[in-house]
């Protein structure tokens, strides 16, 4: 398998990048990271409204953040409601994906369709849906009905990336795995599992992505006692004037970017420790 | 000197010296197609026997394998292990070891892992799994590679890893489909002899499943050859070779002269192209087909080359024939023969000591009646 990827790896004759696709490429990355650019400048700002280039250098919208309840709390619950809903969208999107890799025929098919509903459907349209019948069942405002709501449309997420991983993996180590006396249970925990765990964990940092930047279900959600990161940071320019917001966005985009990288820095050194193995 | 002590020590330990007895009773596989793959198989697995299925590609073999393991559900017809039927027991609990073609081995976990995962999953405490793990790598010949990843070994290296795995936990037997036929010739032969020895120390039932008619001769006690979903003949390679039922199992087992008969009688004579040749009785298979359409199987080391007729003994059955092409073996050589009438190919071994022969000779084929064998076609 190594010798694989390695041969994989070697670099192959490539023909040179012309300069026009150098140019456009560097302006599909400015769009992409300008306005993080004039996000972060701004939370260190001394003024009290938007201004940009910022007059001067303080910690002052930090320390807003950090001391005002509405903020930490909405912070708070989003952790929480993302934690969850990566949990649960990680066990039901790896669950399908095993069991939609086994299937075949249009059943499988029909039924991988309809787990990848969520990502196309406009989310104003799933936004309503899910408060009609969360009134109804009472679940709006709670902690147990954003998990719901995000974890619908986080499963797609995990299902793809976890679907890729079993692309990989042979699953005539299942039989070499129950002739040694495993049960399908212990088969998918000590084989399946650690060789699909790449696609787990990107699957599981996906879903928590996907929660912790929703907005348009959070905000048919919310209620006074309740609402998440995005929720608040809407309020702050939609009721209220805070340039807080500006430092709550750089605090958004920086714990994202951590999660991002975390696992493939962890990756890479788990990595080159198997490498260094005689 | 050494050596045989720890090996006779180790298998002492390791097998159960008693194999396990695999009956199979009526077993059908049957997915809908036009023909089941496994068609009504009845066949008793002796304790402690090595067991060969062979069989061209298709013939059931496989599938019957996959259904004594449990990874196949019988459609009709019952398993049984030393007299339990098992037909419904699910893989993980039949006790079985089974080696693949592609070593099957977890890439995520060393050899010792490897090594260890049976043990593991029947509970055993670590001081002992340390110990057994160590005496089977003794066994297989990898001591000092327990903490190599699979990747970093050799195709053999990996089967043995692989073989260690599957004998490690003293299964009632051990199944292997097709292990050696990943490997290169030379590695293939040491694995057979090797496959042998281990088999000989740990006295388990083999059942070994392959399509390499070479193999199965070099391992089996006992080869049951499979055909379109039935087995054609079981019986030790000796038997299958010297006295095949059918004319699917002579050519299957090695090179032979065939001359298609038409229905065979009782007299003492049959016909041939205008030949009339003795019969011995003895040589007459005991398969019912024989008496609606039989064939004569002569092995190319029984045929006799003459000169002429005048040269044949009397009692022998003959044959004119014509040399087509001469294969030179070293210390034989083979005649490629023309024969008849219609121009089949037959075939003669002679010894390199006897005369030339050039091609576009006119010859005469020569042999006794005890040396054929008349199956059924």
């Amino acid at each position: 398998m190594t010798s694989q990827v390695k041969t994989r790896r070697r670099p192959v004759a490539v023909d040179p990048v012309p300069w026009w696709l150098k140019v456009f490429g560097g302006l599909v990355v400015a769009f992409f990271i300008l306005p993080t650019l004039f996000v972060i400048p701004m939370s260190f700002s001394s003024a009290t409204t938007f201004q940009f280039p910022p007059p001067g250098f303080s910690w002052r919208l930090y320390e807003n953040f950090f001391t005002n309840p509405v903020w930490l709390d909405s912070l708070g619950n989003s952790f929480l409601v993302a934690s969850l809903t990566a949990l649960l969208a990680t066990t039901v999107g790896t669950a399908a994906a095993v069991a939609l890799s086994r299937l075949d025929g249009k059943a499988a098919r029909f039924a991988r369709t309809v787990l990848m509903v969520p990502i196309v459907a406009p989310s104003i349209v799933v936004a309503v849906a899910v408060y009609i019948s969360f009134l109804g069942w009472r679940l709006t405002g709670t902690v147990g009905g954003y998990v719901l709501a995000h974890t619908a449309i986080a499963v797609p997420y995990v299902l793809v990336s976890v679907t890729g991983a079993l692309g990989g993996f042979d699953q005539r180590l299942l039989k070499a795995s129950a002739s040694l006396g495993a049960s399908p249970l212990r088969s998918f925990v000590r084989v399946t599992m650690p060789l699909i765990s790449r696609g787990i964990l990107t699957g599981a940092i996906f879903a928590f992505i996907v929660s912790f930047d929703e907005v348009v279900i959070a905000l048919f959600l919310r209620s006074p006692l309740f609402q998440t990161m995005p929720v608040q940071m809407y309020n702050s320019v939609t009721v209220e004037i805070d340039p807080t917001i500006s430092a709550a966005s750089s605090l958004m985009v920086l714990a994202v970017t951590i999660i991002f990288i975390l696992p493939q820095l962890l990756r890479g050194r788990a990595g080159r420790r198997q490498e260094r193995r005689p | 000197m050494t050596r045989q002590t720890t090996v006779e020590a180790t298998g002492s330990r390791l097998g159960t010296g008693l194999g396990t007895e695999i009956r199979l009773e009526g077993v059908t596989k049957d997915y809908g197609l036009a023909a089941p793959a496994v068609d009504d198989i009845s066949l008793t697995i002796e304790p402690g026997e090595f067991m060969t299925l062979l069989g061209p590609s298709g013939s059931g073999k496989t599938t019957t394998l996959n259904l004594i393991a449990g990874f196949e559900t019988l459609t009709e017809g019952t398993i049984s292990l030393d007299g339990a039927d098992v037909s419904a027991v699910p893989p993980h609990r039949r006790n079985l070891g089974m080696l693949f073609q592609n070593y099957a081995l977890f890439p995520h976990m060393t050899v010792a892992q490897n090594v260890a995962y049976p043990l593991r999953e029947r509970k055993v405490p670590k001081p002992e799994i340390a110990r057994k793990v160590a005496e089977v790598l003794e066994l297989v010949q990898l001591t000092g590679r327990d903490d190599t990843h699979p990747s970093r070994l050799s195709g053999g290296q990996q089967q043995r890893v692989a073989l260690a795995r599957a004998i490690v936990f003293e299964p009632k037997a051990l199944l292997l489909d097709e292990p050696l036929g990943a490997l290169d010739r030379n590695l293939r032969a040491a694995l057979q002899t090797e496959i042998r020895r281990i088999h000989r120390e740990v006295g388990s039932t083999f059942v070994f499943v392959t399509h390499d008619q070479e193999e199965a001769m070099n391992l089996a006690d006992r080869i049951a050859l499979f055909n379109n979903g039935r087995i054609e003949q079981v019986g030790t390679p000796q038997q299958l070779y010297a006295a095949p039922e059918t004319l699917f199992t002579a050519r299957f087992l090695g090179d032979s002269n065939v001359f298609e008969l038409g229905a065979v009688g009782t007299g003492g004579t049959v016909a041939w192209e205008g030949e009339s040749w003795g019969v011995d009785p003895e040589t007459v298979a005991a398969h019912p087909g024989v008496r609606a359409a039989g064939a004569i199987v002569v092995r190319p080391e029984d045929v006799e080359v003459a000169g002429s007729r005048d040269a044949v003994p009397v009692g022998a059955n003959a044959v004119r024939a014509s040399v087509r092409d001469v294969e030179y073996m070293g210390s034989y050589r083979t005649l490629l023969l023309t024969v008849g009438e219609r121009g089949l190919l037959g075939r003669a071994r002679v010894s390199a000591l006897r005369g030339e022969y050039a091609i576009g000779d006119e010859v005469v084929l020569w042999w006794r009646p005890r040396a054929q064998r008349i199956v059924a076609a």
